[in-house]
């Protein structure tokens, strides 16, 4: 065997040996795996190569399989009898989906997106992604290559789809920190903030991709966590949906070169972070949006023209991922120095994991070869052809005439051992807060205080660094209202030009609940992100949804626990709604530990739920400022004694134990209603009530729209009694909305939602005053728009 | 009578062709996306358009400087066919970055009257970082001013068009402005010049110029993108009396007088 590649000693590796191997390397395979490992080769008679070892590890690794989602697991809840899941993944996620078996859904967890159908000629693919530990060490290169990677699984999806949209939700520690809290290692938030952000902005604007919808949120758990989602829609011809290898296709790699920049990435994302982390620069990728950019102009020709049969991104685990995946139904033959590389000095390892950005494999039929090549000229991006597909059903992969690695495709894709793991949900009981009508009867301090607060509080700064214009699509911006300075609450584009039907894309993540129950919070964030598809005219009908997940460390008891907690909610809300999870992904193990105190620290868990919406016709839209004086302000849906993990207990220092409870057959019946209400043109504006509740959505419109309102708490539909008007005003109860109707459609509004709680509670008024009379009749807020929104708009305002 | 031909140049970093593409299309003409490498090879003619539009976008990466790459690239290796299209008064547009390309190559604001015998391209002034120093996407007002220019021949004398760049402070040297004034170069000035209606710091609040002729036009904010009313960030704000028969947009008026302007002239 040539001197560049090693054989690893595993055969008569003991256990101790084999944790060395794996933790050195860092192959972050469990004892199990490695066993498993040595056991296969062991029958072969041989040591596995540094190549075979390495293309296992990262095959196997928690960010390219999703184990912990996939493991048998033993869970206790309360200390009841334990349940046994088998897989959170087939149970509660892909489960759901089927069940609701949507005939729009034309791929779903199988590519590299989900597709669904959008018009006769068009599908719509998209998916979202983390790259939360790349952006803890280098928040630039890591969450541009965040939004880099995921924009190229649209492109890798079915033969390619055009990148239509961007959507990005960050998670960062409290951006006043001071530095003498920092953990040990970390990057202050502050700074995480500013070089993520000006990741996303310069890839994406780059690429020509409007990113159009997004949030910020900030706990200081996030601090040595910071969490960067990353989502991409594409728009693919329908007839390009699938793909498939043929024996003899060639191996294409098409753009970047190969450098020694992110290897170990799929492994090190499956892994916790510590106070040394941040010296593991090469683990995180260089991006070059314009080299993408590139990549996309020749493919969607080269696509169109049907020159290859299959495609995928390098991703986590580059070439040994991207071949691997592609060649296992038929096997693939791969000669590693055929790769165009950066510069030289790579062993083989080294050229086959690579996380280089910006580049694709496609498996392209020989007499395809000179009509592509040309295409690549012209387009100027290099293509390089590394091998052939086989009928092998082996992997094996060549250096300079030597085969460095083969494996079995069977082994590589389904010998991993199905881990059983253990979970345990402990339901927490926190301090309470009582109303304080008790102490005061003004709370416009307190409403400033929500608008302050830097999770509800605008993002405009960061807003207009990206381009939501670009490919002249959107049709309701991120920013509305009379000084489009409005929080829209969701974004809608006409992907192709001149067509009146629209795609919405909204979010909902609300990791507060989880201190309450991570079932509540998973909930919520559906309910929300639906609510946000609804508030600006889509409908439940046509809405799939996404999942993100990110989560502790998956091996401890409690944090699985509450990812089953969070998982049962997946199942039970999408399957009460009727909207299928069309893709999603899991980021586990974002926990930090000091390694000389031993200190642990572990995010909030986190879901992420995106939704994406077809609408017939985008001019039934409607946007959450208020329009016009005189014209009404009613609350849709009932509100109820819900403050556990809101805003409004988190401002004066309380958790609390009622988180927002999912009603959803209430929130179904609630949301179809005022859809139609809104697609019939009853509606002037929506918006829904989240962070902050009533109160803040009610300053929003009123200040995004320019007029003032005046209010009065009395005719607010509850589910409960309620008579504080604090928690009148800002319970976070789901499904509500606040919407704004005409006088002359006074009658037809209230016909229609007859059978929803609705409340008529006040009117938008000709002048900049804003009051609100409490249930008791004395105003409990007075002020002026200019006042909320300078509250408002203050604190993240640069 | 065929439609005018419109040449949409590409290259690495382009990223508004495809609405270019459209709002020509719109307009009336016929359309071709050309990469610059096609023009250089000789695959494609210049002489067989009427019209050349180089859209938005970070051509090769904005590196160095946005427009920069490629104005030396079309300077150097498209010398005489670009010389031979303006010398035939045929229209040329640069949206955002191509603007920032006429800029750098010299064809705007152009050559000076003074030095019209000898002919040569150089850049007499530039888009600068935004004072803001960051990119920034927003709809900006724009006053039409009285100019040559046959792009906006009887448009509004107010527009709202976005622009979403991080260099588009235009700024020249005393003498180049003044002569810009005289010769009424300037095509759109932002409504005002504050932060944030002038959106960069401009120079005289300068957001689009034209040659002497009229017939090359460079402009910062994207008409590209308002080709219809729903993509007016107020339209949900409109009632039915405000609301006009039209469902144009008012961007795709400057696609459509540079058309209608090849039909009177050139076909």
């Amino acid at each position: 065997m040539s001197s560049t590649v090693k054989e690893i000693e595993i055969l008569n590796a003991d256990d101790a040996e084999l944790m060395r191997i794996s933790r050195e390397g860092t192959l972050s395979l469990n004892l199990n795996e490695m066993k498993t490992i040595q056991t296969h080769f062991g029958a072969l008679g041989r040591n596995p190569t540094d190549v075979e070892i390495e293309t296992i590890a990262q095959t196997w690794s928690e960010h390219c399989v999703h184990k912990t989602f996939k493991s048998i697991i033993r869970y206790s809840e309360d200390g009841k009898a334990p349940e046994q899941i088998d897989g959170l993944f087939p149970t509660y996620i892909q489960r759901a989906t089927e069940e609701i078996a949507k005939p729009w859904c034309v791929s779903v967890f199988s590519d590299n997106a989900g597709i669904i159908e959008f018009d006769d000629t068009f599908n719509l693919v998209f998916k979202v992604e983390t790259h939360n530990h790349p952006s803890a060490i280098e928040p630039y290169g890591g969450a541009g290559t965040g939004i880099g990677g995921v924009i190229r699984d649209s492109l890798g999806t079915g033969l390619g789809a055009k990148p239509i949209l961007n959507t990005d939700v960050f998670c960062f520690g409290m951006p006043d920190t001071p530095y003498a809290q920092l953990p040990k290692g970390t990057l202050h938030p502050k700074r995480v903030f500013k070089g993520v952000v000006a990741g996303v902005r310069d890839y994406g604007n780059r690429m020509g991709i409007p990113t159009a919808n997004g949030a910020i949120l900030f706990d200081a758990r996030y601090t040595a966590n910071p969490l960067v989602f990353c989502g991409n829609v594409g728009l693919i011809p329908r007839n390009r949906c699938e793909k498939s290898v043929e024996p003899g296709d060639l191996v294409v790699s098409i753009g970047g070169q190969t450098g020694r920049d992110g290897i170990h990435g799929a492994t090190f994302s499956s892994a916790e972070l510590d106070d040394t982390s941040e010296s593991l620069g090469s683990v995180v990728q260089i991006g070059n949006p314009i080299m993408e950019k590139k990549i996309v102009d020749a493919l969607l020709q080269a696509r169109d023209r049907n020159l290859y049969r299959s495609i995928t991104d390098c991703g986590a685990g580059g070439f040994s991922s991207a071949v691997g995946e592609m060649g296992e139904p038929v096997g693939a033959e791969v000669h590693l120095e055929r790769v165009s590389l950066k510069y030289e000095g790579l062993a083989p390892w080294e050229i086959w994991l690579s996380e280089a950005q910006e580049r694709m494999v496609i498996a392209v039929p020989p007499e395809n070869l000179p009509e592509l090549m040309e295409i690549c000229e012209a387009e100027v991006v290099e293509a390089t052809v590394l091998g052939t597909f086989t009928d092998t059903r082996r992997l094996q992969v060549f250096y300079e005439g030597e085969i460095v690695a083969d494996l079995e495709m069977e082994f590589l894709h389904h010998g991993l051992p199905k881990p059983v793991k253990q979970a345990v949900w402990q339901s927490p009981k926190h301090p309470e807060m009582a109303s304080r009508d008790a102490a005061t009867r003004d709370y416009t301090d307190d409403l400033k205080a929500l608008l302050a607060s830097p999770n509800i509080a605008s993002k405009e700064s960061v807003i207009r660094q990206y381009d939501h214009e670009v490919q002249g699509s959107i049709v309701i911006n991120p920013l509305v209202g009379v000084a489009n300075d409005g929080p829209s609450d969701a974004c809608v584009v006409t992907p192709v030009l001149g067509s009146r039907k629209g795609v919405i894309v909204a979010n909902g993540i609300n990791p507060k609940y989880s201190d309450v129950d991570p079932y509540l919070s998973a909930a919520a964030a559906i309910d929300e992100a639906l609510r946000n598809i609804v508030a600006v005219g889509g409908s439940l009908e046509k809405t799939a949804l996404l999942d993100n997940f990110c989560w502790g460390n998956p091996d401890k008891p409690d944090r699985l626990g509450e990812l089953v907690r969070a998982a049962k909610a997946c199942y039970d809300i999408a399957t009460a709604y009727g909207t299928p999870y069309i893709s999603g992904k899991d980021s586990l193990y974002n926990e930090y530990r000091d390694t000389t105190t031993g200190e642990q620290r572990a995010i909030p868990s986190t879901l992420l739920i995106s939704a994406i919406c077809v609408i017939p016709d985008i001019r039934n839209a409607v946007t959450m400022d208020v329009k016009v004086p005189g014209n009404l302000i009613y609350v849709v849906g009932n509100t109820y004694a819900e403050l556990g993990g809101s805003h409004y207990f988190g401002i004066h220092g309380f958790i609390g134990n009622n988180a927002p409870a999912i009603r959803p057959d209430e929130g179904k019946l609630t949301m179809e209603r005022l859809s139609a209400a809104i697609n019939s043109g009853l509606v002037r504006s929506c918006h829904d009530c989240s962070e902050g509740g009533i109160g803040v959505a009610v300053a929003e419109m009123a200040f995004a729209g320019g007029y003032g309102m005046a209010l009065n708490l009395d005719n607010i539909p509850t589910g409960d009694e309620i008579t504080a008007d604090d928690y009148l005003l800002f319970s976070e109860s789901n499904s509500r909305f606040i919407v704004e109707i005409e006088l002359q459609h006074r009658d037809a509004f209230e016909n229609h939602m007859a059978d929803v709680p609705t409340g008529y509670f006040g009117t938008v008024i000709d002048a900049p005053d804003f009051t609100i009379k409490g249930k008791a009749g004395h105003t409990i807020i007075e002020t002026s728009i200019d006042a909320l929104k300078f509250a408002w708009q203050t604190p993240l305002h640069s | 009578m065929t439609e005018p031909k419109v040449l949409i140049l590409r290259t690495a970093g382009t990223n508004c062709d495809a609405e270019t593409d459209t709002a020509f299309r719109l307009a009336g003409a016929e359309t071709a996306l050309v990469h610059i490498q096609n023009v250089i090879s000789g695959k494609v003619n210049l002489t067989d358009y009427q019209i050349l539009a180089i859209p938005g976008g970070f051509s090769y990466g904005d590196d160095i400087a946005a427009g920069i790459l490629l104005a030396i690239e079309m300077k150097h290796k498209l010398t005489d066919a670009l010389h031979q299209f303006v010398a035939d008064g045929k229209p040329v547009i640069g949206i955002c970055n191509g603007f920032q390309v006429l800029v750098r190559t010299g064809l705007l604001p152009g050559i000076p009257a003074s030095n019209s015998d000898a002919p040569e391209l150089v850049q007499r002034s530039t888009l600068a970082m935004n004072t803001s120093a960051r990119f920034e996407c927003r709809w900006v007002d724009l006053e039409t001013q009285e100019s040559p220019c046959v792009f906006t021949k009887g448009i509004k004398p107010r527009v709202y068009l976005p622009v979403a760049h991080a260099e588009g402070r235009f700024t020249a040297p005393a003498d180049v402005l003044a002569e810009l004034e005289t010769n009424n170069q300037v095509v759109f000035r932002y409504a005002e010049s504050e932060y944030p209606s002038n959106p960069n710091g401009s120079d005289a609040d300068i957001a689009g110029i034209c040659d002497t002729t009229g017939r090359i036009f460079g402009l910062m904010p994207h008409p590209e993108r308002f080709l219809t009313k729903w993509n007016h960030p107020h339209w949900t704000r409109l009632t039915d009396t405000q609301d006009t028969d039209t469902e144009e947009g008012d961007g795709l008026a400057i696609f459509k007088n540079a058309v209608n302007y090849v039909k009177a002239n050139l076909l």
